[in-house]
């Protein structure tokens, strides 16, 4: 019973860093000079029992939890895409491209092919390190960070460059014309079809993951490559799937940020969405099924932070400090391991028993 | 083109990519040293920002830069206790640790520089160190003004780079990192104290990379910003590969990284006409791309990213 209780503990450990990661920001508060109880019933208050702040909160889950995506369904094929920023950007400009320059098209056409182009500038991006890590065996978290800052810089050059608006103030598209915009959910917030539609997706890669042969064969390169090539699955290959779909998750981020918010291609439009996808990846130890309530309480503390500032008068990029705590916190928890411990050896030992008294039972009833 | 081959002009890129070196470079040492005992170290990135936050939080504090650079060190290899601790002592997956890092660092320097330095940080600068000539040594034509004319952070990395080298290949404690990171098992077995060793060069390997971020703030831009390391750690772990897991090699990679750099810029100034975001993109993508030209001809250490547990108990 006790090692049950335990093994309950420990399956909710992010729950616990996430805890004490708050715990431990408190003491910032404190520094900064706030009550720490004020200012979280504040940023939470008005996070998510706030119908405005809620809608601030749904803007940034959308991102957020395609980030998270993005990080987490490599990492089931033991690949950290932690280019996740730099795929955001690059799904952006090719959403933007789509959107301004393809020809007339009806939008009920348009806008699907604007989100793929998205999806595909993401997928394009996270190739290039998949292919590198496939075939040339160069680390793949390297390569995605380096690539974050070309995308980048990219990004920036088409905002100010070909893509500019002329005339404008500073680097800026062209506004993407209204049909192609997404529609509204929580009006008149900015909150924005691309939250729902992110949540449909993290379902169906849930699914994909669980019950076909393709999440499966990429769940066995993760756990064990040479397993994997015995039993004639091609890890090069998968390799490439996991970080080209990673990337499409980014991307389609970025898309919806032009399409669902924005309306144009700025130059370091994203706020650091790409990160906060490792964050949220982390939070939910890169289960799929848990990932939109990490990315739910990531937004909340994003978007209730700008409103806690105001209030309390702390500095917002506390929850950059909140962030890089958790994250120091869960990767902590991952130094516990349920089935070293004491109880886990007990509970071990305990279902060889029972499996044991089973097969007795089954010889002589 | 002739202007290429000006001189002065060659000595100024030279100098100037020594000094945009140096942050890269003390960052590849540690983590050569790093990696050579079996411990990938994704965390050089946060080391090196804390390492610059440090130096402006100790050069603010005290007023001098020896201060910066005690604070920056003292900060950069906490970042290394915590890889140690979770990586090297609770054999946490190593680039988890890492990437931890760096977003806890990324974060509470934020706050931190928010709360200490105010808004205005940016506008009000802090004493840093200046280039000292070194007599004669710095009369010797191109290579005088090159090497000799610089800061002491440069004169140190001079002395810190052959020291390395003699560490590893010409001492005991040199031949027990090799042995901890080619196979760790076999040197526990002979005696060698595997997680002490390791420990060890991920404390020395953060207290490099602070001494490269502080000279970031100390002796380029004399103030903090939010992610000023922009991406040097990163770039030092290309740095890595690209030198073989060798000190002086690494060196050498990131003088290329700092010479990219420095092209950067000096194209920057001379072709206004050429966006200016091909050049700041020029370093990452060279990195890149010398990862590529590498491939398969340069070997790991054969146990860098495995955590090395004695058998387990059950």
């Amino acid at each position: 019973m006790k090692a049950r209780l335990i093994q309950v503990a420990y399956a909710g450990r992010s729950i616990w860093a996430v805890l004490t990661a708050l715990l431990c920001a408190s003491v910032l508060f404190v520094i900064a000079g706030a009550d720490p109880i004020q200012a979280y019933v504040t940023l939470f208050g008005e996070a998510f029992f706030d119908y405005f702040g809620f809608g601030a909160t749904v803007v940034k889950f959308s991102p957020i939890l395609l980030a998270g995506l993005a990080v987490a369904l490599p990492l089931k094929a033991g690949l950290f895409n932690v280019g996740g920023e730099g795929q955001i950007y690059m799904g952006a400009l090719f959403c933007t491209i789509a959107a301004l320059f393809l020809p007339f098209l009806h939008p009920a056409i348009h806008l699907p092919l604007c989100i793929a182009a998205g999806a595909l500038g993401g997928a394009f991006w996270a190739f290039i390190a998949g292919w590198l890590k496939a075939y040339r065996g160069i680390n793949e978290v390297i390569v995605t960070l380096l690539l974050n800052y070309v995308g980048i810089n990219l990004v920036s050059y088409a905002a100010g460059g070909p893509l500019m608006e002329e005339g404008a103030p500073y680097p800026y598209s062209p506004e993407v014309p209204t049909a192609l915009h997404l529609p509204y959910i929580l009006p008149p917030t900015d909150a924005h079809a691309g939250a729902p539609a992110g949540l449909v997706l993290a379902l169906c890669l849930a699914l994909l993951m669980r019950y076909t042969t393709f999440g499966f064969a990429m769940t066995i390169v993760g756990n064990n490559a040479q397993a994997a090539r015995y039993a004639g699955i091609s890890v090069e290959h998968q390799i490439l799937y996991a970080m080209s779909l990673g990337g499409a998750l980014a991307g389609l981020a970025g898309a919806f940020e032009i399409l669902g918010l924005k309306y144009r291609l700025f130059h370091m439009f994203s706020a650091g969405y790409g990160f906060d996808g490792i964050v949220v990846a982390f939070i939910a130890s890169a289960n799929l099924a848990f990932l939109p309530i990490a990315a739910l309480f990531l937004a909340g503390l994003r978007a209730g932070a700008q409103l806690m500032q105001r209030a309390v008068g702390v500095d917002s990029t506390i929850v950059d400090a909140i962030q890089g705590l958790v994250v120091m916190f869960v990767a902590a928890s991952l130094a516990l391991r349920f089935s070293d411990s004491r109880w886990g050896r007990a509970a071990a030992q305990r279902r060889a028993d029972e499996a044991l008294a089973g097969s007795k039972e089954l010889k002589h009833g | 083109m002739v202007e290429w081959l000006d001189a002065s002009l060659i000595t100024d890129m030279l100098r100037s990519s020594l000094r945009l070196m140096i942050p890269i470079g003390y960052a590849a040492m540690g983590g050569v040293l790093c990696e050579r005992s079996g411990v990938y170290n994704m965390g050089l990135e946060g080391m090196l920002l804390a390492g610059a936050f440090g130096g402006a939080l100790g050069t603010f504090l005290t007023g001098s830069p020896m201060g910066g650079l005690l604070v920056g060190i003292l900060l950069g290899m906490s970042g290394a206790i915590a890889l140690g601790v979770l990586a090297v002592l609770f054999s946490v997956n190593q680039i988890v640790c890492g990437i931890a890092i760096n977003l806890v660092v990324i974060g509470l320097t934020a706050f931190f520089a928010r709360l200490i330095f105010g808004l205005d940080a940016t506008t009000q600068t802090l004493p840093g160190f200046s280039a000292m000539a070194i007599p004669l040594l710095s009369q010797i034509p191109i290579v005088g003004p090159v090497l000799f004319n610089q800061d002491p952070l440069v004169y140190l990395m001079y002395a810190v780079c052959p020291f390395l080298y003699w560490l590893l290949y010409r001492s005991e404690f040199g031949l027990q990192i090799r042995a901890t990171g080619e196979n760790p098992a076999a040197a526990d077995t002979a005696g060698v104290p595997v997680f002490r060793i390791r420990f060890m060069c991920v404390l020395l390997s953060g207290a490099l990379a602070g001494i490269g971020g502080a000279y970031i703030v100390l002796s380029q831009v004399f103030v903090f910003t939010e992610h000023m390391s922009a991406g040097k750690g990163f770039i030092a772990l290309a740095a890595i590969i690209l030198g073989r897991w060798d000190p002086i090699g690494s060196v050498m990679a990131s003088w290329f990284f700092g010479f990219c750099e420095a092209l950067q810029l000096r194209l920057q100034f001379a072709n206004p006409e050429v966006p200016y975001q091909f050049f700041t993109a020029l370093p990452y993508v060279a990195s890149i791309l010398a990862l590529i030209g590498v491939y398969g001809r340069f070997k790991p250490p054969a146990a860098v990213g495995i955590p090395y547990r004695r058998e387990s108990k059950a």
